[in-house]
């Protein structure tokens, strides 16, 4: 381990008492910050000397701290996780940062994700287009052919798996200038385009899915390619491609 | 009180068959009707939130979190265990049912345990029809790997991301349920109480945690599947958010708490790194197929490289420990969890940790010589017969890649090192609870009416739980068998009608819910939840962790007096009741903690045995290993609330009998 | 039931701006063929070749073709960049796009309406001259034939026709006693039959020529015009491949030589574009 050393670093934090109250850049300083920290680890850090200071703590969605949960955002130094890639901002690590440095923290964007408080924003618009077509029509009775009876092939699975790894934590939204949505709706029709499950609803998933993303208010895809870089997961462009083809195909059956 | 665990007579095969076939049932024009609250939905809350609402009852459903998906089940990594022998290496449902009973030191239910095999299979045909995106080989059929405590490999995965593929499947069945609005979700709201009417739970107050409102919530009956408590040790591989605020609240209203002290450490985790650490990661088990466990066999050489003044790579074979291997030559380093975590400490203990942290303790997870191994294998299978060592070391490496190349990436996120040239260090860090709220063979706890489900019952894994049975019993609980329980208990309610929310229950609830807010907040103290927490978790980690004495389990108990009073004289919560306030969230749950940590400590103490993640130093052989003692212990202890007091609260024994299995002694060697 | 929207949906939008756009990228082709003959053509051939773009009713179809594309191209980008912006009303206090997203791709809008500009003033200068402008000239050869210097018109069907013979209008013709006048800009009439006797070309060679050679605008126009084929090349760099990403059409082996394709075609076409106007300032005598 590349030993850990304290860094003193200056923070500018969105606050933001609620949905209707108008938000500004707070500045914070802190010291002694340990490079073998997490950023959120950081933010503890940072509460807990607000809390000392009877200063309001600040809120931001954290839960899993592993990188699976989706739950924590921010947009830290004009990216979405921060600068690294291939990871969320739980993983993210002091070790990125140099003493001294000033770093904006901020809210994902998107009029489709309200901020609710500070750096807390609501992603529901992501659960109502997933309960719009992501999913596929089996009770769950157990009574199903067995596991084994439908080979897929290796390839497929593996891209229904890749596509699937979406935590829908929301980046790809926050980076894109468009905030647009189309890769986290494009992986969930991949996941299921490819394995033949989904296949029989494929034509209403995809265009109840799409037309649910579109009455949220996310922008549009204009293939910038960002969300892919900024993706957590490493979510493929071409999940996006494939959901073209699908709405494609949909709209003209 | 009398326990009675409901278990059905019959052959062991047969029981849940018979038993299912006589449960009543409700019409289908009757279940709407009914409503049903679901608190919690990861594995078992959502696959049962999904079930039910498909069966056609009103479901109400409940998360803490900004959405459903994103419950802490999302976060297993390895697998799904399932007899279906597809590898033909002998699997069958009989030893699945025996490797979990056994698994868990023979301190489970032998009823419940068969019930989770037979549904195995099931689970994994569900999934698969749900579209979760499982590993297959190129004959386009699934992939099964081996898991610690197991001789076959009946494990199930979607490469280290099982928990989140099979959340996501349940999630997408509740999502379906809410999109047809069989299912009403709340999001971000936590249940802070539960409502009794005439004994029968009834509802749940609730708070939504944007607005901060309390919410009243009525159902017939109500199901709690809100996960474990391992947050008690503050330092765990949980979420931060994950609690037992749901679980205890019932405990209060008369839910007995089962075998508290049951708390599985898991052996590889990324060790403490600092004081401002809040959060512990888990290394999946799945790794201990390909990695070997070491230390260094000579204490001065472990300080050499805690002082960075020698690399692990430069030790020599003969001058590694690999200490399972060694102890356990049978399973090596496949032995359940329990045994692999206490032989790290023991090493760790005894001056060999490897770790530069304050307490030392760290150990290697090492993939050189499979990195040799696979890479021979690799250069073999492409027909290089006299491969390079260059050659060999990359195509292993390539192997490694494909296999677990997440987990290390995420490795090497954390700690900066790079696990394909360096071994990874590891350390025992707090996993899973096997207590939790009692239920008898329905799933249902001492409350009628209130059914808890998944991690936040005891019943399934005993006094430890092997890899890959957590989904399992999740999915269980939640798909195969409240759907069944529930709509049995639910028959005799079709004729209840609406409850009302204005009956003089709900009031008191929400009554009590609001003067503990407003205790909090006008508290005014001087130290943060956080501080109180994490004094909390020292305490349970050193005396109520990995090693238990008779003597550390009173001091805990002493201290944990103690800091309860501190913490609700001195807590400093800031904010207001009507707004967003996390810290008022953690207050809340930190309460609860402090209460169960203190149970655990006791139960602790009354268990005079070692046995699964429970080891007394007390009981121990010459070897170190568990005595277990199953002529006076081989009980469930369930602990029933008798006030704010918890030292006051009393013990009831549910004897367990073995009639399928032969008790033995738990051997890995 | 789903319903699919293949105008409104945000997906739909795409596969328009995708169909348009490479549709467009064929009309550029064709276009700058068309151009090259300024450098490797004569006068006669460039303006034989404006006649053809004008006359044909093939090439007219593919014309009209061509200005509903721009224009749907145009509109539905407007659409499409409003609704964008509406997606976040409020903006980042600090963003860094240039770590995961290139120029060309996170301002389409800007260069697109800048290209619309271009086409505007482009159509002005020289589409408009050759469809309405009544002073369009036509093309005329100067030969010397015994120490004489003579203007001829140049006819479609391979004729010469002395300048000095035609009048610019009837009237003009009935007042001087000349033969032929031209009636329509391009048709030569025989003045006492009122019958037509033949046709000139347009010299849209002359004008193009003139336009980039002028003594006071010819140097600002010839930037103008390079800066304008720059825009367009970064338009292409990321439309060109984008297009094939609308419509769906990516997989591991063909995007990589779409892309490649894609780029070549964004540098190569605008830089031919470009080079012509150059050509003409500096080289052309």
């Amino acid at each position: 381990m590349s030993a850990a050393k304290n860094i003193n670093i200056t923070l500018k934090i969105w606050r933001q008492k609620n949905s209707k109250a108008k938000g500004n850049l707070e500045t914070y300083k802190l010291n002694d910050v340990s490079t073998a920290s997490s950023f959120l680890e950081m933010l503890d850090q940072l509460n807990e000397q607000l809390i000392n200071d009877k200063i309001e703590p600040i809120a931001f969605d954290h839960d899993c701290r592993e990188g699976i949960c989706g739950m924590c955002s921010l947009y830290i130094n004009g990216r979405a996780h921060g600068p690294d890639t291939g990871i969320t901002t739980c993983q993210l690590h002091m070790r990125m940062f140099k003493d001294g440095d000033t770093i904006f923290v901020e809210p994902w964007r998107s009029r489709a994700f309200p901020v609710i408080k500070d750096l807390v924003v609501d992603r529901s618009a992501f659960d109502r287009i997933q309960q719009a077509g992501g999913f596929v029509s089996v009770n769950t009775s157990g009574n199903t052919i067995d596991a084994n009876a439908t080979p897929i092939a290796k390839d497929d699975a593996d891209k229904a798996f890749m596509a699937a790894a979406c935590i829908g934590c929301g980046a790809c939204v926050a980076t894109c200038k468009n905030g647009s949505a189309m890769l986290f709706v494009g992986a969930k029709v991949s996941q299921y385009a490819l394995l033949p499950q989904g296949k029989v609803e494929a034509t209403n998933r995809v265009l109840n899915m799409v037309r649910q993303m579109d009455e949220e208010g996310f922008g549009n895809c204009t293939n910038t390619g960002a969300c892919e870089v900024e993706c957590p997961k490493g979510i493929s462009l071409e999940n996006i491609a494939r959901m073209n083809r699908e709405y494609l195909k949909a709209s003209v059956k | 009180m009398k326990l009675d665990s409901k278990i059905p007579e019959g052959h062991i095969s047969q029981k849940w068959t018979d038993y299912k076939d006589h449960l009543k049932l409700v019409a289908p024009n009757n279940r709407p009707k009914i409503d049903i609250i679901v608190v919690g939905t990861g594995l078992a809350g959502a696959s049962a939130a999904a079930s039910l609402g498909e069966m056609g009852y009103n479901v109400k459903a409940f998360c803490f979190q900004d959405s459903p998906r994103r419950a802490h089940s999302i976060a297993a990594q390895g697998g799904i265990n399932a007899a279906k022998n597809y590898q033909n290496d002998g699997d069958s449902i009989f030893r699945l049912f025996y490797d979990t009973i056994k698994g868990g030191d023979y301190r489970a239910r032998e009823a419940n345990v068969h019930r989770l095999a037979e549904v195995s299979g099931n689970i994994i045909d569900q999934c698969v029809a749900q579209g979760v995106p499982f590993a297959r080989d190129y004959g386009g059929l699934l992939d099964n790997r081996s898991f610690g405590g197991t001789q076959v490999q009946r494990t199930f995965y979607a490469a280290g991301q099982t928990g989140q593929q099979l959340l996501l499947g349940a999630y997408s069945a509740l999502s379906r349920q809410i999109g047809l609005g069989r299912v009403k979700m709340f999001n971000r709201h936590e249940m802070l109480d539960l409502v009794k009417v005439d004994g029968k739970a009834r509802g749940i107050i609730a708070r939504n945690l944007v607005t901060g409102e309390l919410e009243r919530h009525s159902a017939h009956a109500v199901v709690i599947a809100s996960g474990g408590y391992g947050n008690v040790y503050f330092l765990s591989t949980n979420a931060m958010g994950s609690n037992v605020t749901a679980g205890w609240k019932i405990h209060k209203q008369g839910a007995l708490f089962a075998n508290p002290c049951f708390v599985q450490i898991h052996p590889t985790c990324i060790p403490v790194h600092g004081t401002n650490q809040a959060k512990l990661t888990l290394m999946s088990e799945s790794l201990r197929n390909s990695g070997r466990i070491w230390v260094p066999k000579k204490k001065e050489d472990a300080e050499a490289i805690r002082a960075g003044k020698l690399k692990p790579t430069q030790l020599a074979e003969e001058d590694r420990d690999y200490f399972l291997e060694r102890r356990y030559p049978a399973f090596g380093n496949l032995v359940p969890r329990d045994v692999a975590s206490r032989a790290a400490k023991e090493r760790c203990d005894a001056g060999h940790g490897i770790e530069a942290n304050d307490t030392n303790e760290g150990v290697y997870l090492d993939f050189s010589t499979e990195i040799q191994n696979k890479g021979k294998q690799a250069a073999y299978a492409q027909g290089n017969h006299n491969p390079s060592a260059e050659e060999v070391t990359k195509l292993g490496k390539a192997w490694l890649e494909e296999k677990y190349g997440n987990l290390f990436t995420m490795y090497q996120k954390i700690t900066d090192e790079n696990p394909y040239e360096t071994p990874m260090k590891i350390y025992p860090a707090v996993h899973y609870t096997m207590g939790g709220v009692w239920v008898d063979y329905n799933l249902q706890s001492t409350i009628p009416g209130c059914f808890v489900a998944g991690e936040a019952n005891f019943s399934d894994h005993g006094a430890n739980r092997l890899g890959a049975s957590a989904l399992m019993q999740g999915l269980a609980d939640g798909y195969f068998v409240l759907p069944y329980t529930v709509s049995n208990y639910l028959a005799d309610e079709i004729r209840t009608g609406k409850i009302s929310t204005d009956l003089p229950e709900f009031s008191e609830a929400e009554n009590r819910v609001k003067d503990s807010i407003d205790k909090f907040l006008n508290n005014k103290g001087s130290k943060s939840v956080d501080h109180f927490h994490k004094r909390l978790g020292l305490i349970m980690w050193n005396k109520v962790g990995m090693g238990r004495n008779e003597a550390g389990l009173k001091e805990a108990i002493t201290e944990i007096t103690a800091l309860k009073e501190e913490f609700y004289r001195d807590v400093n919560v800031p904010g207001n009741a009507d707004e967003l306030n996390p810290q008022l969230e953690k207050a809340l749950r930190v309460a609860d903690f402090i209460d169960l940590g203190q149970l655990m400590a006791m139960d602790a103490l009354q268990r005079n045995e070692s046995c699964g993640g429970h080891f007394r130093e007390e009981y121990q052989d010459a070897e170190g290993e568990t005595l277990r003692d199953d002529e006076n212990f081989s009980f469930v202890g369930a602990w029933e609330y008798k006030g704010d007091d918890i030292t006051k609260e009393e013990l009831h024994k549910e004897e367990l009998k073995y009639e399928f299995i032969k008790i033995a002694a738990r051997n890995y060697k | 039931m789903a319903k699919s929207a293949l105008l409104k949906s945000s997906i739909a939008k795409k596969y328009w701006m995708a169909l348009t756009g490479l549709f467009l990228c064929l009309f550029l082709a064709g276009h700058l063929a068309g151009n090259l003959q300024l450098i490797f053509g004569d006068a006669l051939q460039f303006n034989k070749y404006a006649l053809f773009m004008t006359s044909n009713p093939a090439v007219k179809l593919l014309s009209y073709v061509t200005y509903i594309s721009i224009l749907f191209h145009a509109v539905d980008g407007f659409m499409l960049t409003y609704q964008n912006v509406k997606a976040r009303p409020v903006g980042y206090a600090k963003s860094n796009p240039g770590a995961n997203s290139s120029f060309s791709s996170r301002n389409m809008a800007i260069l697109g309406t800048l290209i619309l500009v271009f086409i505007v003033t482009h159509m002005v200068n020289f589409w408009a001259k050759m469809h309405f402008d009544k002073n369009m000239p036509l093309q005329t050869i100067t030969v010397e034939a015994m120490g004489q210097k003579q203007d001829l018109y140049l006819t479609t069907n391979e004729g010469y026709l002395p300048v000095q013979q035609v009048a610019k209008s009837y009237d003009e013709a009935t007042k001087s006693g000349l033969q032929t006048y031209i009636e329509n800009r391009t048709e030569f009439y025989n003045t006492q039959a009122k019958v037509k006797v033949g046709e000139g070309y347009k010299d849209l060679h002359k004008i193009t020529v003139a336009f980039f050679k002028d003594a006071k605008y010819g140097l600002i126009a010839t930037i103008l015009y390079v800066i304008a084929m720059a825009v367009l090349a970064f338009h292409l760099l990321h439309g060109f491949q984008s297009a094939f990403q609308s419509l769906g059409l990516n997989n591991p082996n063909w995007t990589p030589k779409i892309k490649f394709f894609g780029t070549a075609f964004a540098i190569v076409v605008p830089l031919l574009f470009a080079i012509i106007p150059v050509y003409i300032h500096f080289f052309l005598k």
